[in-house]
């Protein structure tokens, strides 16, 4: 075996090696979930998991106020965070000159690498007390301030993912649009949003996955109550998040304990989450690739 | 020829720059008439495309930084900054060289510009697409996959819906950028068939692919070099009796 060949051969299953490396890390990780939260199902009756009351140290374990925090907090965040961040998007691909859209790019990507601890603390001390008067709750620290953090915190995401879909698409459209006498508005929303579709829902996905997985900054502005959030007044009401109760109690919990299995499983149900999340942005990209071979072929 | 027909767009003197400095139209001057083809050839870079898309003032989206002169359409100057956009380019209607269609279906590729243009009614919606798909001598092979996404007839096709999407608006004018430059012979001739049989309604405007082209399509031929003019007169005379020396050596290919 030549010098070449060999070097090639070693690089080709080091590069393999790294490739599959990730899949093994996954399958690990979900392993060691299961290892960890699986006796929870066990050792906790089907019964008093899906109950309204999580209070691990008198031997309650119902998820159901985590979970719906978790679900009150994301799709508030999603409300502000798509709309939001596909109007700036549009604003930076389509419309922006040509300086603005320069200099606006690397700022969004910037805020995005922006470590959530720091924004947590500006919920904390500014948005938490402006909230608290402006709308005269008891509290600051609610579902309502999580959303809008979070929202803020999903921007940059869905905003950079998106503008690069839009991005790509050929100039070419948009110039036959034009040259059937669409205006701008048109073009952008029957001709560059359509096409730049598999792209623009990714990014949607993309933001909804921070959000979820978001800890710092959820645990630090909403309260930490874990009260089933019911009608749209609990938008108000501090909630605690699943990925948050994690944070917060693992320090504390004795290894091996019921609560210890019942955190894991906890943990088990986020990766669930996002493991569907990601199927399902998946599978709407590549419903749409299906399509588009069938009817190439 | 004895009876010309009139003059539908009127160039004068027309310069242009862009904003890399490089002068792209020099002092242009043109006449199109209507009925027929007029062709415009010569090697790249001479300003064929961007004397075509000043006519439907496309090149507001590009760096424009510098124009002179005249473009009229039936008399009204379409430089004026007051022009109307929107329906200057309903009436001066553009195929491009690659087939743009839009990522929609086959039929909603043609009712997108009507209704836009306003047109509501889906007796005329439906009316409109048959008489343009059958103008652009397509719709023999689309009759049955109108609903079919675009993007899924051959490339032939694909530059002959788009053919069909710019007479569906019943311009005036047809410019045409090198439309059969991506298509194999067979679907080249249709479109140009279909050309001859389009010039009896419409002014065309044509950027032929080849030489060759240029002298089988063209009613009235302009030359174009280095952003200049060179020559301008009836096709069968300018391919036979070139005046300009530049002009014969191009036809003949002893550049470009």
């Amino acid at each position: 075996m030549s010098e070449t060949t060999r070097s090639e051969f070693v690089l080709t299953r080091l590069i393999k090696a790294a490739g599959y490396s990730s899949i093994l890390f996954i399958g690990l990780i979900f392993f060691f979930l299961l290892r960890e939260g699986a006796p929870a199902l066990v050792e906790i009756p089907l019964g008093s998991l899906v109950a309204a009351r999580w209070y691990p140290i008198e031997g309650f374990f119902g998820l159901l106020p985590l979970i719906g925090g978790s679900i009150v907090v994301t799709i508030g965040a999603t409300f502000v965070a798509v709309p939001l961040g596909l109007l700036t998007a549009i604003y930076i691909a389509e419309v922006a000159p040509r300086p603005a859209r320069e200099l606006l790019k690397p700022l969004v990507e910037l805020l995005a690498g922006l470590p959530s601890v720091m924004l947590g603390f500006l919920g904390v001390v500014a948005l938490a007390p402006y909230l608290r008067k402006l709308l005269d709750l008891p509290t600051g620290l609610a579902a309502f301030t999580g959303s809008l953090l979070l929202g803020g915190i999903a921007i940059p995401t869905v905003v950079s993912v998106a503008e690069d879909a839009l991005d790509a698409v050929p100039r070419t459209y948009r110039e036959a649009a034009k040259a059937l006498g669409a205006t701008k508005w048109q073009i952008i929303w029957r001709v560059t949003l359509p096409a730049a579709r598999s792209g623009v829902l990714t990014a949607v996905m993309l933001g909804i996955g921070r959000v979820i997985g978001e800890t710092m900054a959820v645990m630090m502005v909403t309260g930490n109550a874990p009260v089933v959030p019911t009608g749209l007044a609990a938008l108000f009401r501090p909630i605690r998040t699943m990925t948050a109760t994690i944070a917060a109690e693992m320090g504390e919990v004795a290894e091996g304990s019921v609560h210890y299995h019942a955190l894991f499983l906890i943990g088990i149900l986020l990766f669930l989450i996002s493991l569907g999340i990601n199927l399902l942005a998946a599978s709407v990209v590549f419903r749409q690739r299906t399509r588009a071979e069938r009817v190439l072929s | 020829m004895s009876n010309p027909d009139p003059v539908k767009v009127s160039i004068q003197h027309l310069s242009l720059a862009y904003s890399d400095g490089k002068e792209s139209l020099r002092n242009v001057s043109l006449d199109v008439r209507s009925h027929a083809i007029t062709v415009l050839f010569g090697p790249a870079g001479g300003g064929k495309s961007t004397l075509l898309r000043t006519i439907n003032r496309l090149n507001d989206l590009t760096d424009v930084v510098h124009v002179s002169g005249s473009v009229r359409l039936d008399g009204e100057d379409i430089l004026d900054p007051a022009t109307d956009l929107i329906s200057l380019r309903r009436r001066v209607g553009m195929v491009f060289a690659r087939p743009v269609v839009l990522p929609m279906s086959v039929r909603q590729n043609l009712t997108y510009g009507l209704e836009l243009a306003g047109e509501r009614n889906p007796a005329r919606l439906a009316e409109l697409v048959e008489r343009s798909l059958r103008a652009a001598a397509l719709w023999e092979e689309v009759e049955g996959r109108l609903d079919d996404p675009a993007i899924s007839l051959s490339g032939g096709q694909q530059q002959r819906l788009c053919l069909a999407r710019v007479l569906a608006l019943e311009p005036e004018v047809i410019m045409l950028d090198e439309p059969t430059s991506g298509l194999d012979p067979i679907s080249t001739g249709k479109v140009e068939t279909s050309l001859q049989e389009l010039k009896h309604e419409y002014t065309l405007l044509l950027v032929p692919h080849s030489v060759q082209q240029a002298a089988r399509t063209a009613d009235y031929a302009a030359f174009m070099l280095e952003g200049e003019l060179i020559e301008f007169g009836p096709g069968k005379d300018l391919f036979t009796r070139p005046q300009e020396q530049r002009t014969e050596d191009y036809i003949e290919g002893r550049f470009g």
